[in-house]
């Protein structure tokens, strides 16, 4: 192990990676599996087909409680979260006061606390954001004493089921509690791939026992981080710090159904007057998805230009979709080449790849509906 | 004939004044599935140590450079509907382009298979 590495943090599943032969590389300050033996490729298409574990313990998990933690966490986000009923949840986004976004995240109406999940580059900004802005409202604790698992595919409600008989019926974006092999465990019906899935959070000594018995499933492959970048880009998903950030606002990014209805009415959000506006008027430019031409990837900073070789955009994420067995990518460009089938050209390595705008998702979306 | 490796794991195969050449089979290793090839054009100079192909895999692109200088004269036109073959075949069907050597004493300066062999050894 090199010196750099010694200075990153780990997830309790770490020994895990290294025995199955994951390659690890640096990650919002963790040591984590970017791919096990069996390579993006095969893992982005195995999850796809059955299921696929993945650990993402390096995320934020945060509780948040107070007299009305709802109405104290709706003065940051643009999200209905007084009005999330108990056991469910909801994508929201931290916002700044030009309308930037500063994270993005889930919540869950846990009952008698909101229960967060947050970007794991973010959560330190994040913890010390809602502590100043939220101070004397809501008490702010993050829980690093929990490991998070995803299972992600067509196949894990049936495999979870047979731990969690409930899970299997549990509606998408819902919140549950409940023992696996008789571990306390908290599962929510969620994930980042585009398919059925959850995403399990236990204390961090239970977290290999859960994960060892999950991989002795047949369906179920252990799964890296650059298959879960392939098959959230395939899904249409934002990458904080790349799709989207601190200057770009959640109507240029293409977020405007994170902007529940009543929040859209009443404002109490900072940035509420950029957003209302851009609600109204457009915004001067959107992310879209990119369809390049043939088989040649375009990579995220690649110059998006016109028909006349002007620059009208940048892609922010990009890559090859094993799925769709084709090139794919997403970026922002000037609002009036925005339409979906305008031609454009990206500039890979100075020389023009013909594409389209494309409409995303690139593979269609599979979430359980009941 | 004999074939030589470069430091940055490209390899060419000599025979006569014609150099075949790849990447080789611990280089595909580490750039996992290969998704796309851009290969040079027939006709085009190259000259040692510079960029003459680009390799793509689901994660990232890389560049390939020319291990001895010299004129393009075929590109591998298998690696178009089949990239995959760098992973199947590195150093034998995943060839990705031939070049007429300009300069075959630059190949004193490249390592042999052993010597490779070693460096990346070395590397580990």
């Amino acid at each position: 192990m090199t010196e750099a590495s010694e200075s990153l943090k780990t997830t309790p599943l770490h020994s895990l990676h290294l025995e199955l032969k994951g390659k690890m590389v640096p990650f919002a300050g963790y040591d984590m599996p970017v791919q096990y033996p069996l390579g993006i490729l095969k893992e982005h298409q195995h999850t796809r087909a059955k299921a696929g574990l993945f650990d993402v313990s390096h995320m934020g998990q945060v509780r948040l409680t107070g007299e009305d933690p709802a109405a104290a966490l709706e003065s940051l986000v643009p999200g209905d979260i007084k009005g999330l009923a108990r056991g469910r949840m909801r994508y929201t986004l931290f916002l700044n006061e030009q309308g930037g976004i500063l994270d993005d995240l889930m919540v869950t109406n846990a009952g008698d606390h909101l229960f967060l999940v947050v970007n794991a580059a973010r959560k330190d900004h994040d913890v010390a954001h809602m502590r100043e802005r939220l101070k004397g409202k809501a008490e702010v604790e993050l829980l690093d004493d929990l490991a998070l698992m995803a299972l992600q595919g067509p196949e894990a409600a049936a495999v979870l089921g047979r731990f969690i008989p409930e899970a299997a019926t549990m509606k998408f974006m819902s919140y549950l509690p409940a023992t696996f092999n008789g571990i306390p465990v908290i599962i929510t019906r969620s994930g980042y791939t585009g398919e059925d899935g959850y995403e399990i959070s236990c204390d961090t000594s239970d977290a290999e026992t859960i994960a060892r018995a999950l991989l002795a499933e047949d369906e179920v492959e252990a799964i890296g981080l650059g298959a879960r970048d392939s098959l959230r880009l395939e899904a249409g998903l934002c990458l904080y710090g790349h799709d989207i950030d601190e200057t770009t606002t959640p109507v240029e990014a293409g977020l405007e159904w994170a902007l529940s209805k009543r929040r859209r009415e009443e404002g109490g959000f900072p940035g509420y007057a950029i957003i209302k506006d851009q609600l109204a008027n457009g915004a001067p430019r959107r992310r879209v998805g990119f369809q390049p031409d043939g088989r040649q990837p375009a990579r995220e900073h690649t110059d998006v230009c016109d028909a006349d070789g002007q620059k009208i955009g940048e892609v922010t994420s990009g890559g090859f979709g094993p799925t769709a067995s084709a090139p794919v990518a997403m970026g922002y460009v000037d609002r009036a080449h925005a339409a979906v089938g305008t031609p454009v050209q990206l500039m890979v390595r100075g020389k023009p790849l013909a594409a389209k705008v494309a409409a995303m998702p690139f593979v269609p979306q599979r979430y359980y509906r009941g | 004939m004999t074939i030589k490796y470069t430091k940055d794991h490209e390899w060419v195969r000599v025979e006569g004044d014609v150099g075949t050449v790849g990447v080789s089979d611990h280089a595909q290793h580490q750039l996992g599935d290969v998704v796309f090839v851009e290969l040079p054009d027939v006709g085009r100079q190259l000259a040692q140590g510079k960029e003459a192909a680009v390799v793509e895999s689901v994660k990232a692109a890389s560049d390939v450079f020319a291990p001895v200088s010299g004129e393009v004269i075929e590109a591998n036109a298998d690696l178009e509907n089949d990239p995959s073959l760098v992973n199947a075949g590195a150093e034998t069907t995943g060839w990705f382009f031939k070049l007429r050597l300009s300069n075959p004493a630059e190949l004193d300066g490249l390592m042999d298979e052993a010597a490779y062999k070693a460096f990346v050894e070395g590397q580990a």
